[in-house]
């Protein structure tokens, strides 16, 4: 979608302010938003497609003037509240009103290591690739209005494929409850000169992960 | 938001709002609070840069294990035990004498997890998600980082469920260091590529 999430090559949002890498939080509600989203997602209502869909479609005024645990507190409401965990009474009165759908999916304290330990490969069997390393490809001119990987910066440009990763959960369908369908996966380079014009520093390349279905052959 | 005493009544905006979602949740039976305190002490005190820096500075003092992250990153630094959540499929990039290499994801925060922790307020801030993919130099230079102007800068942006861990130049006068010394060098920034590794006399 063409939402507030996709940021790249954008003008006008000032400069970078690097940190001190041992500052892990700002505030404590961060901490408890990381916990709670993660625990949430035991429970088995959405995928990290979906998440991702719900913080992108906040309203473009809300993501760009929150912080990405603020993000990440309205993802994680809009999740609980799709899904008929919470209710948006319960959110503003701040307490229960009736009870929850899946508390045999709780995550205990004691798998939490486990969870955190073993992840969630997106790498699935598929068809075989299209493409190889060394091809020449351009993105098409995908501009759904839902949820999708493909940058608007790297839309309809021509790059060149310099890794293959087998198939992946497709997010464009997984985002949207019509299942993984997984496709291949390729890292594609591009030349920034082709990304933003002649003007681009000659030095620079970037590279994506897209799927398949984003890509023609040139 | 509530209207029994917690005696704390002036709770910020934030503090009063996720601590309401977690009450309803616990109350539901939905949330083990324990669980979000292991969650929380396993980014805060367990899981962050220092794995990756273990990482490079073996990947400095191994060749073989160097061409082994080259050739599968995934599988190199699981051997080292760090795996999981956000670091599975792992590729690593290495930045030499005439390449530079530096990572972002312009769409959302993906990083990492296993080798770096948790993301830096900057790198999901939109500054640097605008900025890296297209004036990676001028960023760099907010870093205090200047390369040579014919360096070739490679942006990986993680729009997949691939991460890019970024292995830096091995330092001048570290020849005879070992692999904890070294990765005393290595720090955060420099395995995102918004960096260097520290010189041994600057450390």
């Amino acid at each position: 979608m063409n939402g507030p999430q996709d940021l790249g090559g954008r003008h006008g949002f000032g400069p970078v302010v690097p940190e001190d890498e041992d500052i892990r939080f700002h505030a404590d509600w961060e901490k408890r938003v990381l916990g709670l989203t993660l625990a949430c997602g035991a429970l088995g209502h959405w995928n990290i497609d979906i998440s991702r869909h719900a913080r992108e479609s906040l309203p473009p005024a809300v993501y760009l003037g929150s912080s990405y645990y603020k993000i990440w507190l309205r993802g994680l409401e809009a999740l609980l509240t799709q899904a008929g965990e919470v209710t948006e009474a319960e959110l503003q009165a701040g307490e229960m009103q009736q009870p929850g759908l899946r508390p045999e999916r709780r995550m205990p304290a004691a798998v939490v290591p486990k969870v955190l330990a073993s992840g969630g490969p997106a790498n699935r069997d598929g068809p075989a690739p299209a493409f190889a390393v060394g091809d020449k490809v351009r993105t098409k001119n995908h501009q759904p209005a839902g949820h999708t990987r493909l940058p608007g910066y790297a839309r309809n440009c021509t790059g060149t494929i310099i890794a293959v990763h087998g198939c992946h959960v497709f997010p464009d369908s997984n985002a949207h409850g019509r299942g993984e369908a997984p496709c291949p996966l390729y890292t594609v380079r591009f030349d920034a000169t082709e990304l933003y014009g002649p003007e681009a520093d000659p030095t620079l390349t970037v590279s994506i992960d897209a799927w398949e279905p984003y890509l023609d052959r040139v | 938001m509530h209207d029994h005493p917690h005696g704390d009544s002036e709770l910020d905006e934030m503090t009063a709002r996720v601590r309401a979602l977690e009450t309803i949740l616990v109350d539901k039976g939905l949330v083990d609070p324990a669980a979000v305190d292991a969650i929380i002490d396993t980014y805060e005190n367990k899981v962050g840069p220092r794995n990756g820096a273990q990482v490079v500075a073996r990947a400095w003092s191994d060749p073989a294990f160097a061409e082994a992250l080259a050739q599968d990153a995934t599988t190199a630094i699981a051997s080292m035990g760090f795996e999981g959540r956000q670091g599975e499929h792992m590729v690593a990039v290495f930045n030499t004498e005439t390449t530079h290499n530096l990572v972002v994801c312009t769409l959302c925060s993906c990083y990492p997890w296993p080798v770096l922790g948790l993301p830096p307020v900057w790198y999901k801030a939109p500054a640097y998600r605008a900025r890296a993919v297209r004036e990676p130099r001028a960023v760099l230079a907010e870093f205090g980082v200047t390369l040579p102007e014919d360096t070739a800068i490679r942006v990986w942006d993680s729009t997949a469920e691939v991460r890019y861990l970024v292995i830096p130049a091995r330092p001048e006068g570290t020849e005879g260091l070992d692999e904890a010394a070294l990765a005393e060098l290595v720090t955060r920034d420099s395995m995102i590529g918004c960096g260097q590794a520290k010189s041994p006399v600057a450390s």
